[in-house]
């Protein structure tokens, strides 16, 4: 068992203007565990993810990453040149839409190789050959690689892009309702492989949903978060069976049962 | 007995729910718990409905939150206390020493029968031919149908959900158990099979802690009874 956290986040807040965004927020994320952000609309968990992710400025707080030398950084404080390569390496963002993570107009080939000729990789076999074992890992036929995904399905679109994160062995990946828009049946098949993905590869996610069945399946931990606070935080079947806090009471008790 | 050391303690645990839906009104659960299970030791909670033993178990599970007191199990020859370990911890005790067998099935989609009992032992870093060979053992002895082995448990009918339950709970050496009625919906037959399982896991060492209601199952495996009315909170409190 790894003794070292992959980030540390303390006293994080992002602010728009005098409105919060986030704030308060402190927390460790160890290799290989999953932790979902819930919450409903407006309580500052996709604000969170996209600073996290240095989409977004934090206005106040530190974020420390492990980085791949073994130097922890500010992610604050990374030259734009280093954020970029973060995010092209050793990071994954999987959006809800697909169409915001792919290229709709290349191939799904090309998809999965642009990024591994982002790390380095110009042999062209090799970078076909790489894209069409993913597409396999994520259920798309190996026929399909010369096709581009606007011609997929929502759910292909999806498997998708979560080929074109993973195919760098990043060790970190921000997912934001990566369930969101499919249907119920696409959903299962989807959470299905990637929970089979996550443990494989021992990757750290953060999670961004506000279905808590989602975060059921697929997370360790969970952060309940509302009006841009975390209000309670533990592991993820403590919280969905005994939540404490009258926010996650009322969370918990909405959910509709089949 | 007395010269082994525990595997499962607990002292001065207490539980209650506070629903703050409903005006915030405390529903106390139990107070002060003390008792300790040995290895080979089948000790099993008895007292009516409503009494707070599914609520230990889930306590000692971590599944439900501690108020106050200690729950402490063995793993890796230390005592890590439930009550206040962190998330990680648990999901480490739980990996490694600590399993449990509910009444019902949480189905994953898509995962068939044979690898939802494998899981236990592949997250253990056993290799997955390995496991599964387990696996279809353990479902052959439970008399599960070979034809349902390679399919996802959610169509199943109750008796066979809890076989696929059982049978993942005792895939694994683990030496603390937890049974919350794992019986309830079986024949004779599978009961049987079940109680021969518990006998082995007691000659093996494993501590386990039970809730049975079938009273002829009790008397066969339970080397003590812990009436949980015991703990019940005072009703002034």
């Amino acid at each position: 068992m790894t003794s070292e956290p992959l980030l540390r986040v303390t006293g994080l807040e992002k602010m728009y203007g005098t409105r919060v965004g986030c704030r308060d927020v402190s927390f460790e994320l160890w290799p290989g565990e999953v932790l979902a952000v819930v919450g409903e609309s407006g309580s500052g968990k996709t604000t969170l993810l996209n600073t996290l992710s240095t989409r977004l400025a934090a206005t106040a707080g530190r974020a420390e990453y492990l980085m791949r030398d073994g130097v922890w950084r500010n992610l604050f404080d990374l030259s734009e040149a280093e954020r970029r390569l973060l995010m092209r390496t050793d990071w994954g963002f999987v959006h809800q839409n697909p169409a915001d993570g792919l290229r709709m107009t290349v191939s799904a080939g090309a998809n999965v190789g642009e990024r591994l000729m982002a790390v380095g990789e110009r042999h062209y076999g090799r970078i076909r050959s790489t894209a069409v074992d993913w597409l396999t890992r994520v259920e798309i036929a190996a026929d399909r690689v010369d096709d581009e995904p606007r011609r997929f399905s929502g759910g292909m679109r999806q498997r998708l892009q979560i080929a074109r994160n993973l195919v760098t062995h990043p060790r970190l990946v921000f997912m934001d309702e990566p369930t969101g828009g499919l249907d119920v049946s696409v959903q299962a098949r989807l959470l299905d492989l990637l929970r089979g993905l996550v443990s494989d590869l021992g990757i750290s996610v953060i999670l961004v949903t506000h279905d808590l069945a989602v975060a059921r399946l697929l997370s360790h931990r969970m952060m309940v978060m509302k009006d841009g606070l975390v209000v309670e935080t533990g592991l993820t079947d403590r919280v969905l069976d005994d939540p404490r806090e009258p926010y996650t009471q009322l969370l918990v008790s909405s959910i509709l049962m089949v | 007995m007395a010269a082994t050391l525990p595997s499962l303690s607990l002292s001065g645990v207490s539980k209650s729910f506070t629903m703050h839906l409903q005006g915030g009104i405390v529903l106390p659960v139990v107070r002060n718990v003390g008792f300790e299970v040995h290895p080979g030791e089948c000790a099993v909670l008895s007292g009516p409905s409503g009494v707070g033993k599914s609520s230990l178990l889930k306590m000692a599970y971590g599944n439900y939150a501690v108020e106050a007191g200690a729950i402490r199990i063995r793993h890796l020859g230390e005592m890590v206390d439930i009550a206040t370990a962190s998330p990680r911890t648990i999901l480490e005790v739980r990996r490694d020493s600590l399993g449990y067998v509910t009444q019902f099935l949480r189905v994953v989609p898509r995962v068939s029968a044979l690898d939802v009992v494998a899981e236990p032992l592949v997250a253990r870093g056993t290799e997955v031919e390995t496991a599964r060979a387990r696996s279809r053992d353990l479902l052959a002895r439970l008399n599960l149908p070979e034809r349902l082995w390679s399919l996802p448990p959610a169509t199943f009918s109750g008796g066979e959900q809890q076989r696929v339950n059982i049978a993942r709970g005792f895939i694994t050496d683990h030496p603390v158990l937890l049974l919350d009625e794992p019986t309830a919906s079986l024949d004779a037959r599978n009961r049987q099979v079940v109680i021969d399982m518990i006998g082995e896991k007691k000659a093996a060492g494993v501590a386990l802690l039970g809730i049975f209601h079938d009273e002829d199952v009790r008397d066969r495996v339970a080397d003590r009874l812990i009436d949980v009315a015991l703990f019940a909170p005072e009703k002034a409190a």
